[in-house]
């Protein structure tokens, strides 16, 4: 049985591990190539990456941050923020991240996530729908981390995504983000529905129930985290064990049982 | 003894060649990986891995490209039975034909066919995304040693591979029905999943390959 994945991200600047309360006043957390082999060992199913500066300084610090995880790390690595063009995409892959993550070049660019499927296949795309509620029931696409309007419905803009070879949603609820009062639930139930892809449910996570109800009542194929795990507040394995408790099923064995599990 | 991991322009091939580095090492093996463009380095090698990710197509071309690489590849897997392993794409490529964006021809290196992933259940997304159990058919296979079914394996896939000969299915994956996770015939083996993606279980494996000699 497919399992559902626990994935946390790091928000990453200049080299170093930040998160932010809806993406202001950033708190240093560490070095990330230490924490994704703290998480890798831990038995997180995917790690993330976000490059959360990208849009406006050099970028070439997150390479090196990838390259170095993924020369330790066997395990699957999402890299996003500021992925624009065919060969961020190309530079990324090369340095070792399976999968990048794209948000306002998709959003000024469509075509540019079909080239992209076309060129490395659906299965490294992940389109970053980040949106705010902007009336009861309907959902905006904003950009540039959250700062910017665009007028797009939401659902309309994932279905057009998917339609455009994005391999998976990363949906994450701008109006949540930082804020650890649980995922944006009625925002990712009707993209998760309205697709075939996987979606992440993202943004908003401050308890392990906040996970259980991301997959249980938004229907999301996993769910990606950012404060809970690297401010301790949770361990990896205690939300593998409360959405098991939850009668959701997660991976158990990574790392150290091969046999069965 | 070298290791001829096949580069023909499919996604990101660091990661294979730092997992069977890791792997080598962990053997203690006097092996060398390298990451080829070129036919040659296949004629010289003790094992030959094939990567892909993408489209069954748009992998074929990729080869092709190539001057003499797929010549290569039947030589040295065919005629000389150098130990093969494909991985996604690289294993839906052994098949007799592919049917993703239209029918293509494939190896028929191990009979069968590429089709679309139809999970009856809607509430199974496509692609079949992340850490599912292997259900082992043969577990005395050496590719298999010390895998137990119930392993959690990585996969990222739309299509799949349906042996004609059930005897060549070494593991399945349950999405909606079996799912081929591992294929084999004499000296060729193919994983749907990614091993270089599968942590622990993964490397064992690729261990496992590194040290077949069928």
């Amino acid at each position: 049985m497919l399992k559902v994945r626990i994935i946390p991200c790091l928000d990453v600047e200049g080299g170093r591990v930040v998160k932010g309360v809806r993406f202001v006043d950033l708190v240093d957390a560490g070095d990330p190539v230490e924490q994704a082999r703290v998480y890798d060992a831990a038995g997180a199913d995917e790690l993330c990456f976000l490059d959360i500066t990208a849009s406006h300084e050099n970028r070439d610090t997150i390479l090196d941050v990838v390259r170095r995880t993924a020369e330790q790390c066997f395990m699957p690595l999402t890299v996003g923020g500021g992925v624009r063009t065919i060969e961020d995409i190309r530079r990324l892959l090369l340095a070792g991240a399976d999968k990048v993550s794209i948000n306002t070049a998709a959003v000024k660019m469509p075509e540019f996530v079909a080239e992209a499927a076309e060129k490395f296949g659906s299965q490294c795309i992940v389109v970053s729908v980040d949106a705010k509620t902007a009336a009861p029931g309907r959902f905006e696409i904003f950009t540039h981390g959250g700062r910017a309007a665009t007028g797009i419905d939401a659902i309309a803009w994932a279905k057009r995504m998917v339609d455009y070879g994005a391999g998976e949603l990363l949906v994450t609820s701008m109006d949540r983000d930082g804020t650890q009062v649980g995922f944006d639930i009625p925002l990712t139930r009707a993209i998760a529905d309205a697709v075939r892809v996987p979606v992440i449910a993202s943004g908003g996570v401050g308890s392990l129930d906040h996970l259980v109800a991301g997959v249980r009542d938004a229907h999301a194929s996993a769910v990606l985290a950012a404060s809970i795990f690297h401010f301790g507040t949770f361990t990896i394995a205690e939300a593998k064990a409360h959405l098991r408790r939850a009668g959701i099923a997660v991976r158990v064995d990574a790392g150290s049982a091969i046999d069965g599990g | 003894m070298i290791v001829a991991i096949v580069d023909y322009g499919s996604g990101n091939l660091r990661s294979a060649a730092k997992a069977f580095e890791r792997a080598v090492r962990e053997a203690e093996l006097a092996a060398e990986v390298r990451v080829t463009a070129d036919p040659d380095d296949l004629d010289r090698a003790g094992h030959i891995v094939l990567p892909g990710v993408g489209a069954f197509a748009d992998c074929r071309r990729g080869l092709e490209a190539l001057p003499g690489m797929v010549e290569a590849l039947r030589r040295n897997v065919i005629e000389r039975g150098r130990p093969f392993l494909g991985i996604c794409v690289g294993m839906q490529l052994l098949a007799d034909i592919g049917r993703e964006h239209g029918d293509h021809p494939g190896f028929g290196w191990i009979g069968g066919e590429v089709a679309a992933l139809a999970p009856a259940d809607p509430a199974l997304k496509v692609p079949h995304m992340g850490w599912n159990e292997l259900e082992l058919i043969r577990s005395d296979h050496p590719l298999l040693g010390g895998i137990g079914s119930g392993a959690h394996a990585y996969f990222v896939h739309s299509f799949g591979f349906v042996c004609a000969n059930p005897d060549h299915l070494l593991a399945t994956v349950d999405y909606g029905g079996p799912v081929s996770a591992v294929i084999g015939r004499d000296n060729l083996v193919g994983t749907q999943f990614h091993p270089e993606k599968s942590q622990a279980v993964g490397l064992r494996l690729i261990g496992n390959f590194l040290a077949w000699r069928p």
